[in-house]
């Protein structure tokens, strides 16, 4: 993708391409140079940009939040821990307003999932050339800053749900009662396959939905910004500036809706029929 | 992918969109926040004031006690000497009036006296007179011997 001018379509897939490493079919491991090589990997390789921005926006999430909280005080809040004071009141709302077990997991695993989400949708907004050129700089051919916008790491987090919801369901209810909940309902045990199936498509449709929606929101978002990218450049701003503007809204809800619905998927894993 | 002028579009749009931010986004979040910053101040400065003030009333209420306690002890104090007074006076009173009672018997026993005494006196006049007119067997002339039976009376 080193042509001195990219054709708009050569501009859009460069830049809806991550940085892949893994194993090359010929036996080797290394960066995938285009679309075709990284395909050609298959499921051995890893998306460096989404893993590395992820981790990087992670750790300031963490940073922030323990900086606030090793210097919290009893008095009048200054302004990172009055912050961080808001945020965790918000989410402990939240989650108080929705899951009724006992659980000293919920909480947190609330608050991290939606600054978290938040920081990586938040990179939506950096406009979509600036880091690439500077990573294209030092040499980087392919960099996707926003981490959301690839499905790998949606369904990551998601699947850490789902297991975090088969485990409180087996937790609270036994192996025996997460059984009997797929299979003998609604149509009672003499229609037990016919159960198993509807509980098992609605079991994995969690996940799945959880992941795809935030993927699919935050993609849209980050194709939207290169197509707007595309156009002349003293015409951008009349789009662009309005897109970003509606997409703040976009991606505190996009992380907001995240987090609730993890609440709400663990709170009905705990509840007992 | 090669620089050109996207990039300074880009550029623009992010410029514009920060001012936006800055404009219309940030200050709404500031103000959120120093108004619960402000909330958080003054509750902490109420609590503070209230207690101060329940200390300030608590040593309030333990001088008007330790006063109450005082003035408590003076006014039985008072009313112990008054006490003491009256008794006092009563018994200046009695022995006065007992004084007084015993005088004005006297007086009355004095006066009896005198009166028995001039009645006696008149009597033992009539009765030398009598006595001398009887002796004598003749008519005397009482006028003329008055002077000396009044004489007789007064020597006894």
């Amino acid at each position: 993708m080193a042509g001195a001018n990219p054709t708009p379509s050569e501009y859009i897939q460069h830049h809806l391409q991550n940085l892949t490493f893994g194993l090359h079919p010929d036996g080797t491991l290394g960066f995938a140079h285009g679309a075709k090589e990284a395909a050609d990997m298959g499921f051995w390789a890893v998306h460096v940009d989404t893993l590395g921005w992820s981790i990087f926006l992670g750790l300031i999430f963490t940073f922030l939040f323990r900086k606030a909280a090793k210097h919290a005080t009893t008095g009048v809040p200054g302004g990172l821990q009055n912050f961080v004071e808001i945020m965790v009141e918000f989410v402990d709302q939240s989650v108080k307003d929705t899951f009724h077990g006992r659980s000293s997991l919920i909480a947190p695993l609330a608050l991290t999932i939606f600054c978290w989400v938040f920081l990586m949708n938040l990179m939506d907004l950096v406009p979509v050339d600036f880091l690439p050129a500077l990573f294209m700089a030092m040499g980087v051919d392919y960099m996707k800053v926003v981490p959301t916008t690839d499905v790998n790491a949606t369904l990551g987090m998601s699947i850490a749900v789902f297991f975090l919801i088969i485990y409180y369901s087996i937790k609270v209810k036994g192996v025996g009662g997460f059984v009997g909940e797929l299979t003998l309902q609604p149509f009672g045990k003499w229609m037990m396959p016919f159960n198993l199936l509807l509980e098992g498509v609605g079991l994995i449709a969690k996940p799945i939905s959880l992941a795809l929606r935030l993927f699919g929101n935050l993609y849209a978002g980050e194709l939207i910004f290169i197509l707007i990218a595309i156009m002349p450049f003293w015409i951008q701003w009349a789009l662009s500036v309005p897109w970003a503007i509606f997409h703040i809204l976009v991606i505190t809800l996009q992380a907001f809706i995240f987090m609730m619905l993890t609440i709400v998927y663990l709170s009905l894993a705990c509840e007992d029929h | 992918m090669n620089l050109n002028l996207t990039l300074v579009g880009q550029a623009i749009s992010f410029a514009i969109f920060v001012w936006f931010c800055m404009k219309y986004v940030w200050p709404p979040v500031m103000e959120a926040m120093q108004a619960r910053q402000k909330k958080i101040a003054d509750g902490l400065d109420a609590a503070s004031r209230a207690a101060r003030d329940l200390e300030l009333a608590q040593e309030q209420a333990g001088k008007q006690l330790r006063e109450g306690k005082e003035q408590a002890a003076l006014i039985i104090e008072q009313a112990n000497k008054r006490a003491n007074q009256i008794v006092d006076e009563a018994k200046e009173n009695a022995r006065s009036e007992g004084a007084r009672l015993l005088a004005a018997a006297q007086a009355e026993v004095e006066q009896e006296v005198n009166r028995a005494k001039e009645e006696l006196r008149a009597q033992v006049s009539a009765l030398a007179l009598k006595g001398a007119e009887q002796v004598l067997n003749a008519s005397i002339d009482e006028k003329a011997h008055a002077e000396l039976v009044e004489k007789l009376a007064a020597e006894l």
